[in-house]
């Protein structure tokens, strides 16, 4: 069973639901990250998702956008986010670790040479923002090769036949975005993503998380009710933006963040 | 995948939207029902009669189509070589090639019900062409355009504003044109139920490079007929400028399977190739996956898009449409790049001799045109695009006289 199937098992057997922090990986600088890691692991968080920058991030709101910048500026590679991977093993060898990214860098890399050095770091799933199945069979087969998780996007625009599609595909959980728009966008409809949620689990058994639209401990809460898994990315990183200029306030300031969340979705 | 022994080279791409190995459909979840709905809907008009004679009209009498082929004998008689024909796509409305493209989407997105247009914009042609007919059509109107693009084409932002269009500065990445398409296509995810996203060029996910190709078409389909009129015989050579290559296609396409034409696209190779600092991912750069579709790109070691550099901000693009990128692994066209230097005398000589300004982009195919002619004999035939005029170009090309315009 892989690591996001057993934490997954785990918070089911607590009756608890996935708290899963963003952080791009090397911003504002890459020594901050890992730590960070470890304080949003020490503060709640069930998995990791960890952004590789990438130039052109066309799904990623404002916010985001500015945090594929900052790292950017320090040469951030696809291979540093995966030596990020490798010494956050050296302490956590439970807390699952998601890449999310575009395919770009994958492929500048190779799929194979990817798959083969991500699953050697302790890399346990990734999504790719702009691969959609129909595209992605030889990319499958190189992380399948390495027991990575291929994590796919839903979105309220996929119809009966293209959820059926996506979680045929996918392993380890099904990320609902659950508005129309780019990472940061207005706040979600709770109503809708229930009924969206409701839909997916006709699909599959696979964990559904939800994302996009989740801002602070009330909305977390809202869809800890519907969802297997809460995924809180633009409101961290709008803090980690506010306090680039003091890097070590930052661990302590998204541990809080993360924490009062947890504290919320743990009350229902 | 493709080989030299193809014997069609006009059947591409396949149902996903495919061109060999290049092309396809790499877009977040999000876009990709409404881009299934948009390739409904284009299957669907494109056989449409009534569809197509509203399209053809449209050509004729706001257009201005056909353009003219223009023998250009003062050029030739200089060169010393092949005759050089002109495809005059600068004396279309808003004086280029974009138009073509913006009328049949624009007729498209009436018919789906869209009622608001975004686009995305380098040097502002394809945005005044896509506010041109939205202001015409009555659509709201929403064009996206790098700051530092709008800096350098200011005349065409206060054109598209005065079309009625909302024209948004993009202040992302290098904030020229690849980023103002990124910023586009998050409109368009955040407004998918209302919005049509009118691309200007052969890139962007399936179906867009060949509806757009096949919208940019009657180029090459006059221009065959034209020569044949004219010259009594198919062209030796066709040369044409290749940005994203929405006017190159368009030429070439026809000519496709007429294997007697040897076909040339003309990169941007801006300060030389060898400085780095250019816009030709065909000539020097690699495939990879951006804006929905893999091709060739310019881009780092790791994956990183760079920054490109050319004179004319319409070839300013680190991608290019992925028919371009299976042509130049089939074989059937070739791929080349002029700089900076080559385009501006090329613009000076046709301007001295001619008394056509033709725009910067076209340049650039005029160059190797005037190149490739000089090597050819007088029975020969060389018919080069030219894709737009020059007024747009005016203050870049006086800056570099140290005048201000």
């Amino acid at each position: 069973m892989s690591r996001i199937s057993r934490r997954f098992k785990q918070l089911e057997a607590r009756h608890q639901t996935a708290l899963i922090p963003f952080i791009t990986a090397g911003d504002p600088n890459p020594e901050v990250t890992v730590p960070l890691m470890h304080a949003l692991v020490a503060a709640g968080a069930s998995l990791l998702e960890l952004g590789v920058p990438f130039s052109d991030p066309m799904a990623d709101g404002p916010v985001i956008q500015r945090a594929n910048e900052r790292a950017l500026k320090h040469n951030i590679s696809l291979r540093d986010v995966i030596g990020m991977v490798h010494r956050f093993r050296e302490q956590d060898q439970d807390t699952p670790v998601v890449l999310m990214g575009y395919l770009n860098p994958i492929e500048a890399l190779s799929y194979q040479k990817f798959a083969q050095l991500a699953g050697a770091a302790g890399v346990d799933g990734v999504i790719t923002v702009d691969i959609p199945p129909e595209e992605a069979g030889e990319y499958l087969a190189e992380l399948r090769a390495q027991q990575l998780d291929p994590i796919f996007l839903l979105a309220p625009t996929s119809d009966e036949r293209r959820i059926k599609l996506i979680c045929d595909a996918a392993s380890g959980f099904v990320y609902y975005v659950s508005v129309k728009g780019t990472t940061g966008a207005a706040s979600l409809a709770i109503g809708e993503v229930a009924s969206k949620v409701f839909e997916i689990r006709k699909a599959t058994k696979l964990p559904v998380g939800v994302g996009f639209g989740i801002k602070d401990p009330e909305s977390a809460q809202a869809v800890a009710q519907v969802a297997d898994a809460v995924i809180v990315g633009s409101v961290l990183v709008n803090q980690i933006e506010a306090l680039a200029a003091q890097p070590e306030a930052i661990a302590p300031a998204l541990a809080s963040s993360i924490s009062r969340m947890r504290s919320a979705m743990d009350l229902i | 995948m493709a080989t030299t022994s193809q014997s069609d080279f006009t059947n591409q791409p396949d149902a996903q939207g495919h061109f060999g190995r290049y092309g396809g459909l790499f877009v977040a979840e999000t876009l990709m029902g409404p881009l299934q709905e948009l390739r409904d809907a284009y299957a669907r008009y494109i056989k449409d009669e009534t569809f197509l004679a509203e399209l053809d009209a449209d050509l004729r009498d706001y257009v201005g189509r056909p353009s003219s082929l223009y023998f250009a004998s003062q050029l030739s008689r200089r060169c010393g070589g092949a005759r050089i024909y002109l495809k005059r796509e600068d004396l279309n409305h808003t004086g280029a090639h974009k138009i073509n493209n913006t009328i049949g989407q624009a007729l498209l997105a009436k018919r789906m019900g869209k009622r608001r247009i975004i686009a995305e914009t380098g040097a502002g042609q394809h945005g005044v062409a896509t506010a041109t007919v939205a202001a015409r059509l009555g659509l709201e109107c929403v064009v996206y355009m790098g700051s530092v693009d709008m800096a350098r084409q200011q005349a065409n932002v206060y054109r598209m504003r005065m079309l009625g269009a909302k024209v948004v500065a993009v202040e992302s990445g290098s904030k020229t044109l690849k980023d103002a398409l990124n910023e586009a296509m998050r409109d368009w995810v955040t407004h998918v139920d209302n919005t049509f996203y009118i691309i200007g060029t052969v890139a962007g996910p399936h179906p867009y490079p060949a509806m757009v190709r096949d919208f940019q078409k009657v180029i090459g389909r006059e221009a065959r007929t034209q020569i044949l009129q004219q010259a009594g015989k198919l062209p030796d050579a066709l040369v044409a400028c290749v940005g994203g290559g929405s006017n190159a296609i368009g030429l070439f396409h026809p000519f496709l399977n007429d294997t007697s034409v040897a076909i040339y696209g003309v990169e941007a190779a801006g300060e030389g190739l060898e400085s780095g600092r250019h816009a030709a991912p065909l000539c020097a750069g690699r495939p990879g996956v951006l804006h929905g579709n893999r091709t060739y790109l310019m881009q780092d070691e790791n994956g990183q898009i760079i920054e490109t550099h050319s004179i004319s901000a319409g070839l300013d693009y680190p991608g290019v449409g992925p028919e371009h990128a299976w042509l130049k692994e089939s074989g059937r066209a070739n791929y080349v790049a002029v700089t900076d230097q080559q385009a501006l005398d090329a613009f000076h000589e046709l301007t001295r001799r001619e008394g056509i300004i033709p725009a910067l982009e076209s340049s650039h195919a005029l160059a190797y045109a005037i190149e490739l002619a000089r090597g050819m004999g007088s029975d020969q035939i060389v018919l080069v695009n030219l894709s737009g005029r020059g007024d747009k170009d005016m203050h870049t090309v006086a800056a570099l006289d140290g005048i201000q315009v």
